[in-house]
């Protein structure tokens, strides 16, 4: 080769220090969005008017004190409020463009596309195998070589396969929590969802179980756009792409995680993030 | 006031402590090198050697309160994870701190050319009135970058990147004529050759100064305004109201 692909005028000396290391949702394709969002359990209204568009193939994290909604906010996404009595909703919430709270919307569905993980990992009293592959069954997949397929692929894609392969088929419960919680990740993942919402995923692990779910995270965004809600501001700060702060019900700001946590536009955020009295 | 009384408690009050702390070791040390940029000044006008030679023993120790004050800052760091307004007091710190050592530098360097000038035979060669003059403008630059800091006050750090270009001017045309005296009388090139240098080194405190008052900016507003135009700057503080 005898001639330089670089033209000249192109080039510019440490290109790729030159570029902005802020993101922008403007430049993002939204996967969810809220619209004027209200939420009351009973006559105690928690969230209010709520406006979001939770990027595509991104880490949205939600942070706030205690009670600030971050989690009802969260849980609305799969409709867990379903299951709370006297929880009513106003508002849109629009998964790809449609209405996830439509009558036609089937529940279930819903939530294969929104797979949750929680606080406590919670592996079902089966092998390891059998956790991954359960979703794939209740859906009436049961030729061995899908699930085979599937479970490795899922414990792959949740950081588990090396340190799980030779015992598939022992019980989850003799795991580690930080293998439990990366097991319950991949039955997630197993189903295929588009969107993983991850409630204080890390916060009853050890700090390197914690670590390699944050990497995870890290390498999962590839293929999901994932939502978490953590306490831990530091995680927020490592994992997340976007971050959204709540206080009482509200949503006080939302944006770049680099800008939120180095110059934060509202005083409330600041107070949060630095640790003051509000 | 301080960076806390500005911006309220934290919950924890061992970390206002540590961000006190670090901030008045700042400030202890910006006062003296305030001094050592004076002294220098007062050494080379006043041909004092053994003033001289002090200024350039105490610098010793103002290298020293760098490395300290840094230390300080990465503990913060380490320990607190500082975010937000108080991770851009930290980072501007431990700027800030370099840029003060480096003004501690051309201190020294000034005492040095004072001590040559001080041992050198003849009259005292021309350009000590400059010397006076952008010596005092630059000290007073510091003086204000540091108060500036202290009191968050962004219009004051705008006004001292503003004398920046004043003294950048002043400095221009005693080179100017410096160099017009050198070529009339080549016998004091030696001796105006000092001067010279000190003069830079002045120009040079003026730049730390302006760097600082760049610091501030960054702190308060979260806006980095380093390498633009004293305009554009100002454009930056008022956008940012």
């Amino acid at each position: 080769m005898t001639q330089s692909t670089v033209s000249n005028d192109k080039f510019t000396l440490g290109g790729a220090i030159q570029g902005a290391t802020h993101l922008d949702l403007a430049n993002e394709k939204t996967c969810v969005e809220i619209k004027d969002w209200n939420l009351y359990y009973g006559e105690k209204q928690a969230l209010h008017n709520v406006s979001m568009n939770i990027p595509e193939k991104r880490v949205t994290a939600f942070i706030g004190p205690s009670g600030c909604g971050k989690s009802t906010l969260l849980r609305c996404l799969n409709r867990m409020n379903d299951l709370v009595d006297g929880c009513s909703v106003e508002g849109q919430m629009l998964l790809e463009g449609k209405n996830i709270y439509d009558r036609s919307i089937d529940v279930a569905e819903l939530r294969r596309r929104v797979g949750m993980v929680f606080q406590k990992p919670n592996p079902f009293p089966k092998s390891i195998y059998e956790n991954v592959a359960y979703g794939l069954r209740i859906q009436g997949i049961n030729k061995k070589r899908v699930l085979d397929e599937a479970v490795e692929k899922s414990l792959r894609g949740a950081a588990l396969w090396d340190e799980v392969k030779d015992r598939l088929h022992e019980s989850a419960l003799g795991m580690s929590g930080g293998q439990q919680q990366r097991l319950v990740i991949a039955r997630t993942i197993a189903v295929e969802p588009e969107v993983l919402l991850l409630d204080e995923p890390a916060s009853a692990l050890d700090p390197i179980s914690t670590l390699k779910i944050e990497e995870l995270i890290y390498e999962l965004k590839n293929d999901y756009t994932i939502v978490i809600v953590t306490h831990n501001m530091q995680q927020a700060a490592r994992v997340s792409d976007y971050t959204a702060f709540m206080y009482l019900g509200e949503l006080i700001e939302f944006g770049d995680t680099n800008a939120m946590f180095t110059n934060p536009q509202k005083k409330k955020t600041e107070d949060y993030i630095t640790g003051r009295y509000g | 006031m301080t960076f806390q009384d500005h911006k309220g408690s934290h919950i924890s009050e061992q970390f206002d402590n540590d961000l006190r702390k670090v901030t008045s070791h700042m400030m202890e040390m910006g006062g003296i090198v305030e001094q050592q940029v004076e002294r220098a000044i007062t050494a080379l006008v006043e041909g004092d050697g053994d003033g001289a030679d002090q200024i350039i023993e105490r610098d010793k120790s103002i290298n020293n309160m760098e490395i300290v004050i840094d230390e300080e800052c990465t503990n913060i760091i380490a320990r607190r994870q500082p975010a937000a307004g108080d991770l851009r007091l930290v980072v501007s710190i431990s700027k800030t701190v370099a840029d003060l050592e480096r003004i501690g530098d051309e201190a020294s360097r000034i005492a040095k050319m004072a001590l040559s000038l001080s041992e050198a035979d003849g009259d005292s060669p021309r350009g000590y009135v400059e010397v006076r003059h952008i010596g005092n403008m630059v000290k007073q630059m510091v003086h204000d970058a540091l108060d500036a800091f202290i009191r968050l006050d962004v219009d004051a750090a705008v006004t001292v990147a503003g004398k920046d270009k004043e003294v950048d001017r002043e400095y221009g045309s005693a080179m100017r004529e410096l160099v017009t005296y050198m070529m009339e009388d080549p016998r004091t090139i030696g001796r105006v050759m000092d001067v010279i240098w000190s003069l830079r080194a002045l120009e040079r405190i003026g730049d730390h100064a302006r760097n600082i008052a760049e610091h501030v900016v960054y702190t308060v507003l979260g806006r980095d305004v380093r390498h633009t135009s004293v305009s554009d700057m100002r454009d930056a503080v008022e956008r940012q109201r």
